[in-house]
């Protein structure tokens, strides 16, 4: 199972905390992922398009949408960062 | 060492105790950020009443390790100690402690300035503000960004 989670604006305009997914079997990066995401739940669009900034990370390093994504691996989509 | 929490520190409490650990340190130096009443430098902004600070377990750690550890390769250090909290914040209460010890005062003030950079813009926390007219997160600023910048060039 893939677990997914949300953080911060994202998981406020999703409305959602996380997920699991069984992995598709054509879901071989993280853009695919998101674009099965979008196609199960079209209002992800407003999250996932081109003007925002997400950032996701694949067992908790920030990643590039080409990385590759396997069973088992944890998924997080947030906004940049804003500590310190 | 690391600490993320939602309780208050004390920066005398933590100056004694990383110089216990500091050995034979020549330079400790300690930075602490706040809750400002007006966020960034707009003087029409509303007055901010809170920020609640939300941040990702496991990756948060990971990252504050991750931040020390470079810190402690680039810079001969004694100690190190930063303490991030969360959850919600009011105006003037602390946020985040970096200290560093060294046997002199360039490694620590620049390692520090280096650990505050890095967590800025690569530690996952994010900042929602409070004020009289609302709720908003806060967005990343580019000049946040850009003080990365600097520390790159002869990163590993």
């Amino acid at each position: 199972m893939l677990r997914i989670q949300y953080f911060a604006s994202i998981r406020e305009s999703l409305d959602r905390n996380n997920e699991e997914l069984e992995l598709p079997a054509n879901v071989k990066s993280v853009q695919a992922l998101i674009d099965h995401l979008l196609n199960a739940n079209p209002h992800f669009a407003t999250v996932f398009n081109e003007d925002s900034k997400v950032l996701v990370a694949v067992n908790q390093t920030v990643v590039d949408r080409n990385h590759p994504l396997s069973e088992n691996d944890e998924i997080a989509f947030f906004p940049p960062m804003t500590g310190g | 060492m690391i600490s993320i929490q939602e309780q208050e520190f004390s920066l005398g409490e933590e100056y004694d105790a990383i110089r216990a650990r500091a050995g034979d340190a020549g330079a400790i130096v300690t930075f602490t950020g706040l809750v400002r009443e007006i966020y960034g430098d707009d003087a029409t902004a509303d007055a901010v009443e809170s920020l609640t600070l939300e941040h990702y377990p496991g990756m948060t750690e990971k990252c504050l390790q991750d931040i020390q550890s470079e810190a402690e390769n680039r810079w001969p250090l004694l100690a190190t100690r930063i303490i991030h909290r969360v959850g919600e914040l009011f105006s003037h209460e602390q946020i985040v402690l970096v200290a560093t010890a060294s046997a002199h005062r360039q490694a620590a003030f620049e390692s520090a300035e280096f650990i505050m950079d890095y967590l800025k813009s690569e530690a996952p926390f994010w900042k929602k503000q409070k004020s009289t007219n609302g709720s908003s997160w806060i967005e990343s600023r580019d000049s946040d960004r850009a003080a990365l910048g600097r520390w790159q060039k002869s990163r590993g």
